[in-house]
């Protein structure tokens, strides 16, 4: 563990993005992902980047949209009220087609909220975010490693795809410190000739552009970005299956919900229960076959979230309502405990899928 | 092995840095390691806490609702976690702020009348390592290189002269 | 003998403004400043959200279409993108730059963002179909102001220029016009004079172009230009508000 240094979450993100060759940032602050913009703006003036506090989350969002335009690296990051007014800079990104990475912070919500971790924007991330048809790919980290990892592969993602990749933590994940190996995979990035860094009188003009007046067009605008989502469900699916090979019930939980799940399922199976956990670390494109896999052998889904239930949605979709899906959760900023979880596996075990 | 600390204080403390070296010292021991502070407007003066968990197996939740070592620096601490405590588990605090004794007969207790020492060795502000360099020789093991490789980084490279009065700060509370 | 030529940095295309709208002057001046001082192949033009909406595809530079008012956070961007190559241009109407993106237009004014920020002022919403806007006099009849625009009801008209002034950041400030000959060359020399100092990185330069808009004026466009001379310039006087490098500040020949 030599090469190993203890950071925290939000802390890593930012330097992984520096790794990834991020070199501009636009951000507000706002509680819990602030270390961010605060290790963004001590590090971007040293190594040539721009770090700008914007004058809000509408104008750090549409700088984004405008170093995109430019075909480099960028990125804002925000936590839940603040990710809402970013939400038209989001729809227009996705409609020019134009790749950024976009941290969520979590907090509990609706509204101004509260400050303390919450996974309530996961219908926000997953269904688009605002206006139209569109999507973002959603990361779901659940360690300090995997906001680095994350990040980076968030870049890449967003450039090979062309839109934006959102990193969707929560308050514990960004201000938890853990070991991290900052030995990141990064790939070079692509060619980018749509980019308007100017004709050199050599081109004919580049537009980036969402506006699309003539519906038959903007149809086939909407189809084309479609079948490269179609492709993105594909290829770039990520989860992670914990003690699965026999397990009879399964928990579905993402980030922190699936780090206490742990506690949980350990303790479970030292008193004879066959439990297991599916974590989505990609939210979208969801892992719906895993689920749809673990339908086979498994009576019982059980949801942990720290929301009213949202991701719930998606394991009964992808589980094809063929076993019940129950749903543990706390909100508003607490956490469900290791105890709460169990309860819920002793209770499905009882029951053996019977509703 | 996992060593879940809670750590709990007033802000200005030092709570979150405390729990930070023992963190690192965990690194340096090559611990599975998490710290998680408490965060938000409590911190500016009101109590502050931070969760570490040092394991030889992966870490889950880093989440430290009962832990099996609590540090307690001031009265309101120990009133709301001495009942979250494991059975068998410990509690180290600050004897010269908190009057009152622990009532739980079924974990260990360390009463170290931290501030009080501190301000005798002219350190008032270290109060927070001379506790924690006693949570450190009774539930890992304390030796000058690994103390010391842990405190350089936690402390910065500018403030290189603080090393040795932080180790010396720490030694009391081992001593003690 | 060539004795009138359209700009190269302008497309050779039939624009969508309607008669008698002063759009068209204002993209060729634009354009005729990019083409003199050689800029065009670094220039990027950020398009608003209104009138000009479609302003994208009527220069031949890299273009970029921005949200509602965003388009000096665009802006920022694209400058620090590389901000010793790009010439960044915003291309904004009052409804944009006055009322919904009043924030952006604000800050990027005080950062003395390197950039230059055409400002149309026609004191109506003309995409929409003439409503009231942010600059609409006050009694001026609008789509949403039917009994005239009452001060008592819904405030005062933003004087763009006067207010930028007082802020320590910008550069450069210039209201001009569009309405006659003489107003046209002099709104000209000023558009040059924004993009100039940007080369010369001098920052935030913003030339506000007081213009007309027929249609939803409901006048000809002949009567609009006298309303232009008898009711808008008297309430938004022109002149320079601010010049650094000069040492003006607010000189309007008022």
């Amino acid at each position: 563990m030599a090469d190993k240094v203890l950071m925290k979450g939000n802390e890593a993100i930012a330097e992984a993005a520096i790794i990834a060759g991020c070199r501009h940032y636009f951000g507000y602050p706002i509680t819990p992902q602030t270390e961010i913009a605060a290790y963004m703006a001590k590090r971007m003036p040293k190594i040539g980047g721009c770090f700008l506090q914007a004058e809000s989350e509408i104008a750090a969002i549409n700088m984004v949209y405008g170093v995109a335009s430019c075909g480099l690296r960028v990125m804002t990051s925000s936590s839940s009220p603040g990710i809402s007014l970013k939400g038209e800079g989001l729809s227009y990104l996705a409609g020019a087609d134009l790749p950024s990475l976009v941290v969520n912070v979590q907090r509990g919500g609706p509204g101004l909220g509260g400050i303390q971790p919450s996974q309530s924007d996961y219908f926000q991330a997953t269904k688009g975010g605002a206006h139209g048809d569109f999507h973002m790919i959603v990361l779901a980290p659940a360690s300090v490693q995997e906001m680095a990892d994350l990040t980076v592969h968030g870049f890449d993602l967003a450039d090979k795809y062309r839109m934006t990749s959102m990193i969707l933590a929560d308050g514990t994940m960004g201000q938890m410190m853990e070991p991290v190996s900052l030995d990141l995979n990064v790939k070079p990035m692509p060619e980018k000739p749509w980019a308007t860094t100017g004709t050199k009188l050599e081109r004919f003009h580049n537009i980036t552009n969402s506006l699309s007046l003539v519906p038959e067009e903007l149809e086939e605008l909407n189809f084309k970005r479609y079948q490269r989502y179609a492709e993105i469900e594909k290829n770039e699916v990520m989860y992670e299956e914990y003690m699965m090979e026999d397990a009879e019930i399964c928990i579905a939980a993402f980030g922190i919900a699936s780090r206490v799940a742990k506690n949980a399922i350990v303790e479970a199976r030292a008193q004879g229960i066959k439990v297991g956990l599916i974590r989505p670390i990609t939210l979208w494109p969801f892992p719906k076959a895993p689920f749809l896999k673990a339908t086979e052998k498994v009576h019982t889904f059980i949801s942990v979230e720290l929301s009213m239930g949202q991701m719930i949605e998606d394991v009964r979709l992808a589980t094809e309502c063929r076993r019940p899906v129950t749903l543990v959760n706390r909100a508003g900023g607490m956490i469900p405990s290791p105890e709460q979880i169990l309860e819920a596996i002793k209770n499905a075990h009882k029951n053996g899928g019977a509703n | 092995m996992t060593n879940k600390y809670l750590f709990a204080g007033f802000g200005g403390q030092g709570i979150l840095f405390a729990g930070k070296l023992l963190a690192y010292k965990g690194l340096t021991d090559e611990k599975q390691v998490s710290w998680l502070p408490s965060y938000g407007p409590e911190m500016r003066g009101g109590t502050a806490s931070c969760s570490v968990i040092l394991s030889d197996s992966p870490v889950g939740s880093p989440i430290v609702s009962n832990p099996n070592i609590l540090i307690a620096m001031n009265l309101p601490s120990l009133d709301k976690y001495e009942d979250t405590v494991e059975a068998g588990g410990m509690i180290f605090y600050d004897s010269s702020l908190i009057e009152r004794e622990v009532k739980r007969d079924d974990v260990k207790v360390f009463p170290i009348p931290a501030t009080k020492l501190a301000e005798e060795n002219g350190t008032p502000t270290l109060a927070n390592m001379i506790i924690v360099g006693k949570v450190l020789a009774e539930t890992g093991d304390f030796t000058d290189e690994s103390v010391m490789a842990a405190l350089k980084k936690v402390i910065s490279a500018k403030r290189a002269d603080m090393l040795d009065v932080n180790l010396n700060a720490m030694k009391l509370g081992r001593d003690f | 003998m060539v004795v009138f030529d359209k700009p190269h940095a302008l497309a050779d295309l039939p624009m969508h403004y309607c008669p008698g709208c002063t759009h068209g002057i204002i993209h060729r001046l634009v354009a005729e400043c990019l083409d003199e001082l050689g800029i065009e192949g670094q220039t990027i033009g950020i398009a608003p959200v209104g009138c000009s909406v479609l302003a994208y595809n009527y220069f031949n530079c890299d273009m970029i279409e921005a949200a509602h008012g965003r388009a000096p956070a665009i802006a920022t961007g694209v400058k620090r993108a590389d901000p010793d190559n790009h010439i960044v241009f915003t291309y904004q109407g009052d409804g944009d730059l006055a009322s919904i993106g009043m924030a952006e237009t604000v800050h990027a004014a005080a950062r003395n963002e390197n950039i230059t920020v055409i400002f149309v002022n026609n004191a109506i919403y003309g995409m929409t179909g003439g409503q009231m806007a942010p600059t609409s006099l006050p009694g001026q009849v609008t789509q949403t102001s039917p009994y005239g625009r009452d001060t008592n009801h819904c405030g005062f008209p933003i004087k763009v220029c006067e207010m930028l002034s007082e802020l320590d950041g910008p550069e450069y400030l210039e209201r001009v016009a569009v309405n006659n000959v003489k107003n046209v060359k002099a709104a000209k020399k000023a558009i040059k004079k924004a993009f100039e100092n940007q080369i010369n990185k001098k920052g935030f330069s913003l030339i506000e172009v007081v213009s007309s808009c027929p249609t939803n004026w409901g006048m000809t466009p002949q009567k609009a230009l006298e309303w232009v001379e008898e009711k808008m310039i008297p309430y938004y006087p022109l002149g320079v508000y601010k010049d650094r490098t000069a040492g003006i500040v607010k000189g309007a020949d008022k």
